[in-house]
């Protein structure tokens, strides 16, 4: 079987995002960027199936700037065995994305992609539903557990008040919840291994697919801050100002 | 214009994230339809129909839709476009779940999440874990749009819409349903709780959050939520998970309980009314957002508080 893993390049998980003050969008330079930790999870997750000889191959792939191959070196010393990468310094939203992926996947021909059900800069969470309904393939997203085989997975599914388990045939699309795994570190003899691993290299031009965004961002801002708030010194203090003062009680 | 709202429901009661997305939708158009999408869920259709403003309720049943396969609700949607401008779905994970599909199908950009309206082609969303707030224009025909309901207020009752019961798509060949095993509780649903009292890693153990953090909850007729450090460590189910990728609450009233507030844990919770935060560690950022901290260890003062309620006739 073999598995595609998309990854995005996103803004490292622990900083916090600020705003451009002309409003124009987030501020990214000199920013820590990392894999998005929904896309950790899914490399993670194709690469324990390998491990167990239910994948043949894992191809990472990503769409974005140059940076971008840093993200494929650490698919590859996770364990993917090669890499894609999509270059170019657009901004794609979520339908453009999945048209690209579209567009790997009919080369590829994966038996299976695991992706993150979201990133954390866009906040959509709709990649891979787009993906699946752009390729008529099933969907099993917010995944917490998945059980791969010849042609089929049977996947539990975090939902609204519980798990809910489905069964889809292959070829067909998971995306990862937080709990599916936790993410291996790459160890440093795998990270020179990565290397050498094959990363191709190709423009997003030279795909042909109309990315054109159809949203258009006409400023970003900061939220409100809420106003800082007192200590209390006991249980009973707390109890009274949240009758008295805050009237919730 | 017409406004197409998806019911958010378990089949047997609407959930009022459904009369948070009609507000949404209101503010729209006037002409907003209902479309409940499930098994069994005749009460489900007739509570909608009550919802004021609503023009018409639309009912397919089938298992699929009862079970909530995203494929069986994109083919139900998607062809009931062509009689709509915008379509708006509570992004619970079952709206996050099919929405996207619809937008696809569609050949439109969803706009996910939003938490208000400028007009009908602009909308602002939260990106970055909230962090900041885009205010996007859409230049497609057809809007695809999914609704963060807890900050729009629900649409009162009053109406008395009819109800058209409408057929179910064909069942999808290749999703298959198994099993659901939905965790059965008589507290409020967390999305829509007045009180939440929620649990963080400084729990320790499953055993220790139910001891303290329930109890509490169940004296404040609260819901119960958690940090993503106490759900990953097992101490509370995944439904309780509140922030960036878990459930985004708004109450009255927001009690975090030995949570220290890492980003993704306020973009959950931090448009709350009021927030208390009790943690031993005084530097800890909870304290940054909220109304009243009281720096103790978790099990001196939950008693404590208990005891204080108790005095307080809670």
């Amino acid at each position: 079987m073999k598995v595609l893993v998309p990854v995005k390049r996103v803004i490292d998980y622990n900083v916090k995002a600020r705003v451009k003050p002309d409003q124009t969008g987030v501020d990214l330079a000199n920013v820590k960027m990392s894999m998005n930790p929904f896309c950790e999870i899914a490399v993670e997750e194709a690469v324990r199936l390998r491990e167990k000889g239910v994948a043949t191959e894992v191809v990472a792939v990503s769409i974005g700037p140059a940076q971008a191959s840093e993200t494929l070196r650490t698919a590859l010393a996770m364990g993917a065995d090669r890499a894609i990468l999509v270059q170019t310094t657009e901004d794609l939203e979520p339908l453009a994305v999945a048209k690209v992926l579209k567009a790997i996947i009919g080369r590829e021909s994966p038996d299976l992609v695991i992706m993150g059900k979201q990133a954390i800069d866009g906040d959509n969470n709709a990649t891979g539903q787009m993906l699946a309904t752009l390729l008529d393939w099933p969907q099993a997203t917010f995944a917490s557990a998945l059980e791969a085989a010849a042609g089929k997975a049977k996947v539990t599914r975090e939902v609204d008040g519980g798990l809910q388990t489905i069964e889809i045939d292959l070829p067909g699309i998971v995306t990862a919840d937080l709990r599916l795994n936790e993410p291996r570190y790459a160890s440093l003899p795998n990270i020179m291994k990565a290397k050498k691993k094959e990363l191709a290299i190709e423009e997003l031009a030279s795909l042909g697919v109309d990315t054109a965004p159809r949203l258009k961002v006409v400023k970003v801002t900061e939220p409100a801050k809420r106003a800082g708030g007192i200590k209390v010194e006991t249980a009973a203090d707390l109890v009274s100002k949240l009758k008295t003062e805050a009237g919730v009680l | 214009m017409a406004v197409l709202v998806i019911a958010d429901h378990d089949n047997a009661t609407l959930k009022d994230n459904t009369e948070k997305t009609v507000t949404a939708a209101l503010k729209l158009s006037s002409d907003v339809d209902v479309l409940v999408a499930g098994k069994g869920a005749t009460a489900v259709a007739d509570a909608a129909a009550k919802i004021t403003g609503v023009r018409k309720v639309l009912l397919a049943e089938s298992d699929e839709l009862g079970e909530g396969l995203a494929e069986s609700m994109e083919a139900l949607v998607v062809p009931l476009m062509s009689g709509y401008d915008a379509v708006l779905t509570p992004a619970t994970s079952q709206g996050k779940n099919f929405s996207p599909r619809v937008a696809a199908k569609l050949d439109v950009a969803q706009i996910s999440e939003i938490v208000d309206i400028i007009d009908a082609n602009t909308f602002v969303r939260p990106i970055y874990a909230g962090n900041a707030l885009e205010t996007v224009q859409s230049s497609d025909a057809k809007k695809v749009i999914t609704v963060r309901p807890t900050v729009f207020k629900a649409a009162a009752d009053g109406g008395s819409a009819k109800v058209e019961t409408i057929p179910a798509p064909a069942k999808p060949a290749k999703t298959h349903f198994v099993d659901q095993k939905l965790v059965k509780s008589a507290r409020p649903e967390l999305s829509g709780a007045k009180i939440v009292v929620s649990g963080g890693r400084a729990m320790g153990s499953a055993e220790e959050f139910q001891r303290v953090i329930e109890p509490l909850a169940d004296k404040l007729g609260a819901a119960v939520g958690a940090s993503r450090a106490a759900v990953d460590a097992g101490y509370a189910p995944n439904d309780y998970q509140v922030g960036q990728t878990g459930k985004v609450v708004a109450p009255d009233l927001y009690i975090a309980i030995g949570i220290s507030g890492a980003i993704q844990h306020l973009a959950g919770m931090k448009d709350s009314k009021i927030i208390v935060a009790i943690n031993k560690d005084a530097d800890a950022p909870i304290f940054q957002v909220a109304d009243y901290g009281l720096v103790a260890d978790y099990k001196a003062a939950v008693p404590e508080l208990m005891a204080a309620l108790t005095a307080a006739g809670k």
